[in-house]
């Protein structure tokens, strides 16, 4: 079975998933992962999908997944890299994604990971008052 | 509805031993009806393509149009036929100058009648009437590729993807958006997302006289699609009327951003924009 | 609800593993390429297989998947048909509705793929199996 590495860039895990993922190669990836953000103790994972043509219900729950148990582990996820193509189909099979934050390429993605974390450490540094400027 | 093989070796014959006069009497009369608008020269090669084709093929023995061996007379019948097509010549002119076979045979079989000729000539005829039919068919197929090719060039005229600012495109829809054409522009904006990698986009219908549901539909679809790839969708110049249809529809526009102007949309994404350069990067409400 | 006629040799492959889930996508794909289709119809198809071939794994306890090339004389198609001999569908109509999912999966299998299609036909009864057959259409 193949397995999607795991590069760590700073404070933020880097996947880049470059393969037609099996199932068990994306729960393979989803248990790798929790395990690398306990052992890193990162705050930011970018899910690089820039190279895979579709995105069905089963990849889309393991995207929802890794979200969810990498907020328990207070690692912010950010999905990047959709084709068009795959949001498209998506919407029209009906998945939303709910919960998943998604930038358009990496870097962006990073700058949106960098602004979490930022905000988070305002939070601690100001007023809560000072917070309510934002859109 | 084939020729025996007698009645193909028969015409394989009359073909190729009046095979000049055959020619030059089918270029004559089917030059009438084409009146001038096709070179004589041009005519000619492709009356002596046919003759060519239909001695070879009724050589073979049965001649049959659908048959194997008729593949070449088919193949240029339908090059005949593609080629009228593409000059503007009616499906009429264009039949005619394979009917125009008949009165050729006629003439020819007139001149040494024998017991079988009347036979024969209805079956040559029968043939003739499938090559016609067969003429007619391809000439349709072509035209309607050709409509087909049209109306996908007029798509992507009018559907031009705008950089607005670094970081914004948007598209100004103009005209009436039927469902085909609400997709394509739905798909190349995103893809343009992609390739300038802008967070923003402004979906401008100003130039919309009405929208339906499935339209609306359309672009509720393509800002989701959006948010999925990470970047915003504004919906501008909505007129009174079609806000008034969207709520009669029934359908909900949640939590998509519409601006009145094209102006305050952009000025929006501006502002959105200005204050993350100022502040950094805002929690992006999702 | 099922027109054109097949052209070609139809491709087979058997579903047995989650390794021939990802052969059933390449496959596919492989052939919606051929045909020419559009790359959102070509995402949209591929997509589709994966679910139905995941549920025919899944649920049906394995089965095939055929694939073929389609011709309604206008336009060419590619077709793709599931089979296998698990325990059938017991409410179909239940099965076809969003989120209902007797397997842990998100329910989107059967009635997000029959969005994401032309025709969508199934067959199915309770101790025989089930087969579904599904067309997508160039543009």
């Amino acid at each position: 079975m193949e397995r999607v590495p795991i590069l760590k860039i700073g404070d933020i895990l880097l996947v880049s998933i470059q393969v037609d993922m099996s199932d068990q190669t994306a729960l393979q990836l989803q248990e790798d992962l929790a395990e690398r953000i306990v052992a890193t103790g990162c705050h930011g994972v970018i899910i690089d999908i820039t190279a895979l043509d579709i995105v069905d219900s089963f990849v889309g729950r393991m995207l929802s997944t890794i979200a969810s148990i990498s907020k328990v582990l207070d690692a912010e996820t950010v999905v990047v890299g959709m084709r068009p193509a795959v949001a498209i189909t998506l919407v029209e099979l009906g998945l939303s994604l709910n919960g998943i934050r998604t930038a358009l390429n990496v870097e962006r993605g990073m700058e949106l990971i960098a602004a979490a974390h930022a905000d988070e450490h305002e939070e601690l540094d100001d007023e809560p008052d000072a917070e309510t400027a934002s859109s | 509805m084939a020729l025996s093989a007698e009645e193909s070796g028969r015409l394989a014959g009359l073909l190729t031993s009046h095979a000049d006069r055959v020619m030059s009497r089918w270029v004559e009369v089917a030059a009438g009806s084409l009146r001038g608008r096709l070179s004589q020269a041009e005519l000619r090669r492709q009356v002596e393509d046919l003759h060519r084709s239909m001695v070879g093929t009724a050589e073979h023995g049965p001649l049959h149009l659908d048959g194997e061996h008729a593949a070449e007379l088919r193949a240029v019948l339908a090059d005949l036929s593609r080629g009228r097509a593409r000059q503007g010549f009616s499906a009429t002119e264009t039949a005619t100058s394979i009917f125009a076979l008949k009165d050729v045979l006629l003439e020819v079989m007139e001149a040494d009648a024998g017991e079988s000729t009347l036979r024969d000539y209805v079956a040559y005829s029968r043939l003739v009437d499938q090559m016609g039919l067969f003429t007619f068919e391809t000439y349709v197929r072509t035209r309607e590729s050709l409509i087909a090719d049209q109306a996908e060039q007029l798509l992507e005229l009018s559907t031009p993807v705008v950089k607005l600012w670094e970081g914004v495109v948007a598209v100004p829809l103009v005209g009436t958006l039927d469902s085909a054409r609400a997709q394509v522009v739905m798909e190349r904006l995103l893809q343009t997302l992609v390739d300038t990698s802008s967070p923003y986009a402004i979906i401008d219908i100003t130039g919309v006289p009405a929208v339906d549901t499935q339209v609306a539909q359309h672009i509720l679809k393509t800002v989701v699609a959006a948010r999925l790839m990470g970047a915003d969708c504004i919906i501008s110049g909505i007129r009174p009327q079609i806000a008034q249809t969207i709520v009669a529809l029934g359908i909900e526009f949640g939590d998509i951003a519409t601006k009145a102007s094209l102006a305050d949309a952009l000025r929006h994404v501006l502002r959105l924009t200005g204050v993350e350069t100022a502040r950094r990067q805002p929690r992006r409400d999702r | 609800m099922i027109t054109g006629v097949d052209v070609g040799q139809p491709q087979t492959q058997a579903i047995r593993s989650d390794e021939d889930v990802v052969r059933v996508r390449q496959l596919v794909r492989t052939v919606a390429v051929a045909v020419r289709l559009s790359l959102v119809d070509q995402t949209k198809l591929v997509t589709a297989a994966s679910e139905l071939a995941r549920n025919t794994l899944v649920y049906g306890g394995g089965g095939s998947v055929e694939v073929n090339t389609v011709d309604n004389g206008l336009r060419r198609g590619v077709r793709i048909v599931f089979a296998d001999s698990g325990p059938g569908i017991v409410d179909l109509d239940l099965a076809l509705t969003d989120g209902y999912t007797t397997g842990g999966g998100l329910g989107l299998g059967l009635s997000g793929a029959r969005r994401l299609v032309d025709e969508f036909d199934i067959w199915t009864a309770v101790g025989e199996g089930t087969r579904i057959t599904v067309t997508k259409w160039s543009r």
